[in-house]
């Protein structure tokens, strides 16, 4: 096995700990979590993507990236899979729902955020004139169907309080506001999207996200700066 | 007296690895379902339309009149509802987390690689998806290790996930020219050992018959 157990070589012997980058919507998703699970002491390690550390490369061999969740010497990669792991792992507020089809379509609008809303979303930030507008056009599609997905009455995504499904697609409420700022662009609008407007809204506010969010502004000028760099390639 | 069983179909096309998958998982659990053929060279049914309305695709498991959709959604599904046959995840959280990591490494992978071996006309792209498939093969031997399956002793998910894209090995090799088995050995003999197993060889198509259905489709769309 590839991913086994860590000797935990460091000092300390905090039994979470977590590599991440702080404007990164992959690595708050696991912080969101964490929260719900009412795990409140971790470890936390900043990582310099621009300069990855030999701990990381060691971790995540396979993607080399952030999330890395290490729970008791065990390494989990990949932001959703440590979701489902943590979901299994720690009881408390549970992130899935418990019936098999409620878990089925948690897991089916997962997916369809990160492999049809997020990339286009940002290819549109990151590109200009016939790119950035086929993006553009895929991922007003892709929230579109997210919109329908929301059903009428319902707070969360989770029903009356937040879940997976609510802290997968967290990033639509907080990095995609940016992303269209950056981008100067419009992919959620309040007049189309109405449900996910004011799911996000809810969002935002509940007690264990608004106080677990990365600055807005530091978020618009680092994202500026991705953004010049990946266009001036 | 009624039929309690659950009403299970399954919204395939013969030659996806997609659909293969949930035909083994449906086999190695015992469940009664009624295989539909959807035509997709030509027209998709109004059901797969209404059952998959985001994405059109196959395959669909419409259980009790519901759809679940995405091959990995559903193969989690059906380990959730007939949980007693044949344990595709192991029981231990970490060892899920490992399971459902390399699902997840095969999905991001294996399809668009393969694709732009036998959908692409020989040149660098083709080279490169080569180079490509082989090195995750060989990340995925490592993973295998003493096996006999990913799974331990047993058929499990990653098995599952990966072993229909045996199916389209031939397929892959004469289009770009090179073997899969002498490169990848030890992964060409777990997919043999795997189609030991009634529910993968039932399912699985022959490598021949894939690579004629290749054929066509670049014939139909003019591909070299």
């Amino acid at each position: 096995m590839i991913f086994g157990s860590v000797k935990m070589a460091m000092a300390d012997q905090t039994n979470v700990k977590l590599l991440g980058m702080w404007a990164s919507p992959f690595v708050r998703r696991v912080q969101w979590a964490l929260s719900l699970k009412g795990v409140i002491s971790y470890d936390y390690v900043e990582e310099d993507i621009l300069n990855k550390s030999s701990l990381l490369l060691e971790l995540n061999p396979v993607h080399q990236k952030v999330p890395v969740l290490i729970h008791d010497g065990k390494v989990i990669c990949e932001s959703l899979v440590i979701l489902e792991y943590m979901d299994e792992t720690w009881k408390g507020i549970p992130l899935l729902p418990h019936d098999p089809h409620g878990r089925a379509m948690a897991r089916f609008w997962a997916r369809f955020s990160d492999e049809k809303l997020e990339p286009n979303a940002w290819t549109a930030m990151c590109s200009e004139g016939e790119e950035k507008e086929g993006a553009l056009k895929r991922a007003i599609e892709a929230a579109s169907k997210i919109e329908e997905q929301l059903i009428k009455g319902r707070r969360f995504f989770g029903g009356d309080d937040i879940g997976y499904l609510d802290v997968a697609m967290g990033w639509v409420a907080c990095w995609l506001p940016v992303w269209e700022e950056v981008g100067a662009m419009s992919i959620v609008d309040p007049a189309r999207h109405p449900r996910i407007t004011s799911w996000a809204g809810d969002f935002l506010s509940h007690p264990l996200i608004r106080t677990n969010l990365p600055p807005k502004d530091e978020m618009v000028d680092y994202f500026h700066g991705k953004r010049k760099r990946i266009m001036a390639h | 007296m009624s039929s309690s069983s659950p009403e299970v179909i399954l919204l395939d096309f013969w030659p996806s690895a997609f659909g293969m998958r949930l035909r083994i998982a449906l086999s190695e659990k015992g469940v009664d379902y009624e295989y539909r053929e959807e035509d997709l060279m030509n027209k998709k049914s109004q059901l797969l339309l209404e059952s998959n309305p985001v994405h059109k695709k196959i395959p669909v498991l419409i259980h009790n009149g519901k759809p679940i959709c995405e091959s990995l959604v559903a193969l989690q599904y059906i380990d959730e509802v007939w949980p007693g046959e044949c344990p595709l995840l192991p029981s231990d959280p970490f060892a899920r987390a490992q399971a459902r990591f390399w699902a997840d490494y095969v999905d991001k992978k294996i399809y668009e690689l393969g694709r732009k071996i036998w959908a692409t006309t020989k040149g660098e792209e083709q080279e490169a998806a080569k180079k490509g498939l082989i090195e995750c093969f060989k990340l995925l031997e490592a993973e295998l290790g003493e096996g006999p399956y990913f799974g331990g002793s047993s058929l499990g998910f990653v098995d599952v996930t990966l072993v229909p894209f045996y199916s389209w090995f031939y397929a892959y090799e004469t289009a770009g020219n090179f073997s899969i088995e002498a490169e990848c050995p030890k992964l060409v003999s777990w997919a043999k050992r795997c189609l030991e197993r009634e529910s993968v060889s039932k399912s699985l198509q022959d490598q021949e018959k894939i690579h004629g259905f290749v054929q066509e489709v670049k014939k139909r769309f003019g591909i070299e």
